[in-house]
Formats: C-alpha cells, structure tokens, sequence
C-alpha cells in the first residue's frame, strides 16, 4: 500500500491562495487589460496615421541621407571626445568628495546627530537625485556660462545623490557586531570608522563610483546639447544644420565610447569584488 | 580586581534586563556565568565595558568607578578590558595582524592605526600572541580565510594585545563544535592563569562552564540565584537556574517523542500486516 493509494475525498487540500486572494488576483489581471486597453485608445486617438503609414519611407529616407557616415568630421571630434570623458571623470571625483561624508551624515550608525544633521544630509541627497543632469547644466549653464566647468559641476552634483544614497545605505548594513569589537578596545570614533566600517564598505564603494564613472560618461555625451561642452555640443550643431553623416558618427563614437566605458567598469568592479 | 555593586539595567522598553546584581572577582579568577536565553547574560558583560549603559549601580575596575567616567576616560579604561564573543566579531576583510593590532586602537594616534604603522613594541606583542595562539603562519591571511576556531584565536589575541586587566568572554563556543569549544576554553583559561588575569566568560553549556571555571555564578530573568564553586551545581541549583518548569518540560518532550516513535513503529507494524 502506498501513499496514492488514500481514496480521494479523504486526500488533504491545499491552495497557494486563498479563494479570496484568487479573486483578488483576477481582478487584478483584469483591470490591467482595461487599463491597457484605455490607454491604446488614447495613443491611437491623437496619433495622425498619415505620418505613420508613411513612417517606412521617411525612415529609409533618413538612413540613406545619414549613411555613409563622414568619417573626415573625426579630426574634429577628438578634442570634445576627450572634454566628455574628462567632465564624467572629474565630475565623479567632485561627487565622490562631496557624497562621502553626506554619507557618512546620513547613515543612522554613523551620524553624529540623528535630529538635525542627518536629515540635513538626506535632504542634500534626495535633492541631487531628483534633478537630473541636463537640468543641473542648464541651471549652471545661465550661472557659469557655457564650457566644460558646468559640464563637469553638473555631472558632479548628480552624482552625489546617487553615491551619496547607495553609499549610507551601504553602511547601514555593516554588520554591528564588527563595530562592536573594535569599539570595545577603545578606539576613539575616527578609528571606529577607519578599522570598523571602512573595511566593510569599501568593495561596495569602489563599484558604485566605477558604476556611476560608467552612467557619467553616457550622461556627459548629451550636456553639449544645453552647452556644457563635450560632444553633445558637436551634435547639437550637426543636428541644426541637418548634417546626417555627421549625426550618424557622432552617434557612433558616443556608442563606442560607452562600450569601452561599461567593459572598463565590469573589469575594474570584477578585479575588486 | 573587578567589583560590581547592585547592578541594574532597564532597557528603554521597560524590559528589567539585570535586577541588584553585585559580585566581586578576585585577581586571576575564571567566573562562568551562566543562565538561560535572556538571563541577561550579555547584558551583564556588556555594562562592565559599558557597551551597554547601566540604570543604576557600579562597576569597579581596580578602584576606578567605569560607571562614573566621561567617553575620553572610558575610552582609556576599555583599553584594559579585553572582550571577545560569540561570532569571534574579527574586522573579516582585514589581515589577521590588522585584526590583532586593532586590539591597540585605544593606546595609538589616529594616524598611527590609519597607516598602519604601530610601534614595534606592538607588533612584536602581536607576533608573540598569534604564536602563542599557534596562527603565525597565518599572520597576512585575511580573517574570512580562517576556520572558525582559527577566528576565535584572532579574537583571543586581539583581547590580549589590548594589554588587559580584565576579560569579558562572550558565549566564546557557541559557534564551534565541540572539540573545538574545549580548546578553545582551555585556551583562555590557561592564558588567565598564566597571567593572573581575571575573566567573565558567559557560556550556556554546563558542562563547559563546570569543568573550566573556578567559580559559578548563574543568573535568572536578571538576578543572581547562584554564586559559587563548580562543583556546588547540583541538580536542585540547576533547576533554581533554569526554572523547574524547563526541566520537566525537557523531560516531557523528550517523553513524547519517544511515545510518537513508539505508535510510528506500531502503525509501521499494522500496515505490513495489512499488506
């Protein structure tokens, strides 16, 4: 005798969910359909399908004036190439400087003061983080004037947010027993920090820098566009006179140079963690 | 000489976590503090150093009242308080010297200790103390690399390298197994005596706590119900420890699954039959 051998009625039951949370989920389902359903409507309602239908031969129109790129246009894309690579790496070092010790501020096991300095900290981050790049650079733009030192603020200052938050929070996890030991030898606070959460926080650091050099790269291609320098610059002006060979490798550079960008960071995050 | 007098803890929750315990330990003295979960046990230990911060009472470290102190003074007196606990608590992604010469953080400058460069007189202590834990072939391996009885060792040297008046032993063999729990208990008794230096060592196994300690006190929901020599643990002293009601309650369970066993191999028996 074995266990299928138990007659049906007297077989257990048992459901994932409960009738009500089945229920529940259909619903669910359903009014997402709905929703997607309104929000097709919507689209079609204001789309002029005459531009649409007509979409294949526009794009082809626009490949074939765009290609061949015009390679000769590189002599002069070196030297913003170069401005864009070093606004992404400076402004990650400008951001790095000022997220380090916001971070410190604002990780609840660090902060020096939980009623006035720590929300302080967090206000400067969630400020940085919601305004984007191209925003700081238009803003630094009318302040500084263009060129490549708004580029480089601008990139500096988004970037805090973004270490500045994964960077507290890297530290709130550190494990407390660690900081414990080392503050039970008498360490003052500085060495608390040096010996006991340094440590533990310093793989993740390095890749969340290396990490954000890599989205800074990309974000400094586009700054030219609002007059920050680098290349963006070159292909604002490309696109006014609708120099499409011009476009065509502008885009190309900005493709390879982010490819070199994110293999350089996945080799340096790889040697490090 | 440590004394403790009338040594109370509320915990901001309302939890009473020590109730009015006082005891004094005599230089060279191995005390095994022992008691359920929660006792209170960890919280004890950790008011000596002041991990904790105490309701009320003091504590006494050869005459020096560490209850009293400001944070530079009770800097300067945890440095003679070596402490090492349960998950050893070593820095994992530092070297084990590092983790060893951190026992020194409280007597170097702030730039000594960041670039590394102790006095030589530390160092060399450092090398004395991982021989004489039997690791200085493991001196620039990284403490996750270690086993954990090798850990615990890192954790016993950098107690020691702190140059200690006393040692705050936290359920030090509650990780390891246990051949490894009695080396490393005979470990930190061998070296208390060998210096006549004191120790609290909170430890949940019986048997350990009376084999190794000079002295047994036990704790229950915060009081001391039990101070004395090892051998004083009798079956009556153990109960008063852990509560007449764990007893019979560990005596009945193990009665019930010795009854389910027995009905599992009836029902066994009845299906062959059947079959």
């Amino acid at each position: 005798m074995s266990m299928t051998d138990i007659p049906a009625a007297e077989a257990p039951v048992w459901h994932h969910r409960s009738f009500a949370g089945r229920l529940a989920l259909y619903a669910g389902w359903l009014g997402l359909v709905a929703l997607f359903v309104w929000c097709w409507n919507l689209m079609t309602e204001r789309t002029m399908w005459v531009f649409v239908h007509d979409a294949p031969k526009a794009a082809a129109d626009l490949v074939s004036r765009a290609w061949p790129p015009r390679w000769s246009y590189m002599d002069r894309l070196w030297g913003p190439l170069w401005d864009t690579i070093n606004i992404a790496t400076l402004g990650t070092l400008l951001g790095i400087v000022i997220a380090v010790p916001l971070a410190i501020l604002a990780a609840t096991n660090t902060t020096p003061s939980r009623l006035f300095l720590r929300p302080l900290a967090l206000f400067c981050i969630v400020a940085s983080r919601s305004i984007n790049s191209l925003i700081w650079a238009l803003l630094l733009v009318s302040i500084l004037g263009p060129g490549i030192l708004a580029g480089i603020l601008a990139i500096g200052f988004r970037s805090v947010g973004f270490i500045g938050k994964l960077l507290y929070e890297a530290i709130e996890e550190t494990d407390a027993q660690q900081i414990e030991a080392i503050t039970a030898t008498g360490a003052t606070k500085a060495q608390i920090l040096s010996y006991g959460i340094v440590p533990q926080v310093l793989p993740t650091f390095y890749g969340i820098s290396v990490f954000r050099w890599d989205i800074n790269i990309r974000e400094s291609a586009i700054l030219g566009l609002v007059g920050a320098g680098g290349i963006g610059a070159q292909l604002n002006a490309s696109l006014n006179v609708l120099a499409w060979p011009q476009v065509t490798l502008i885009m190309l550079v900005i493709l390879a140079t982010v490819v070199v960008s994110e293999w350089v960071s996945a080799r340096v995050r790889h040697a490090i963690i | 000489m440590l004394s403790v007098e009338n040594l109370t803890k509320v915990y901001r929750t309302g939890d009473k976590a020590l109730t009015d315990v006082s005891f004094t330990v005599p230089r060279g003295q191995v005390v095994g503090l022992i008691g359920p979960s929660g006792a209170g046990k960890s919280t004890l230990i950790r008011c000596v150093n002041r991990l904790v911060e105490p309701s009320a009472g003091s504590v006494r470290l050869n005459d020096l009242d560490i209850t009293r102190l400001r944070s530079g003074d009770l800097r300067r007196a945890r440095r003679r308080i070596g402490m090492i606990f349960q998950e050893y608590a070593l820095v994992e992604r530092l070297t084990v010297m590092e983790n060893v010469l951190s026992g020194r953080l409280g007597y170097v400058p702030f730039w000594r200790s960041f670039t590394r460069r102790f006095p030589p007189a530390d160092i060399a202590k450092a090398f004395r103390l991982l021989d004489r834990v039997g690791l200085s072939a493991h001196a620039d391996k990284r403490a996750d690399a270690l086993s954990g009885g090798q850990r615990q060792r890192v954790g016993i040297a950098r107690a020691l390298e702190q140059d200690p008046d006393l040692l705050l032993v936290d359920e030090p063999t509650a990780s390891l197994d246990p051949k490894t729990s009695r080396q490393i208990m005979r470990l930190i008794v061998e070296i208390c005596r060998e210096s006549g230096l004191p120790a609290i060592i909170n430890i949940h196994d019986v048997v350990l706590a009376q084999q190794f300690a000079d002295r047994i006190i036990g704790l229950q929901a915060g009081r001391v119900v039990f101070d004395g020599p090892p051998a004083g643990l009798t079956e009556e002293v153990l109960t008063r420890i852990y509560g007449e009601e764990d007893w019979t309650a560990m005596r009945q369970a193990a009665a019930e699954d010795e009854a389910a066993e027995a009905e599992q191999r009836d029902e066994a028996k009845k299906m062959m039959r059947a079959l």
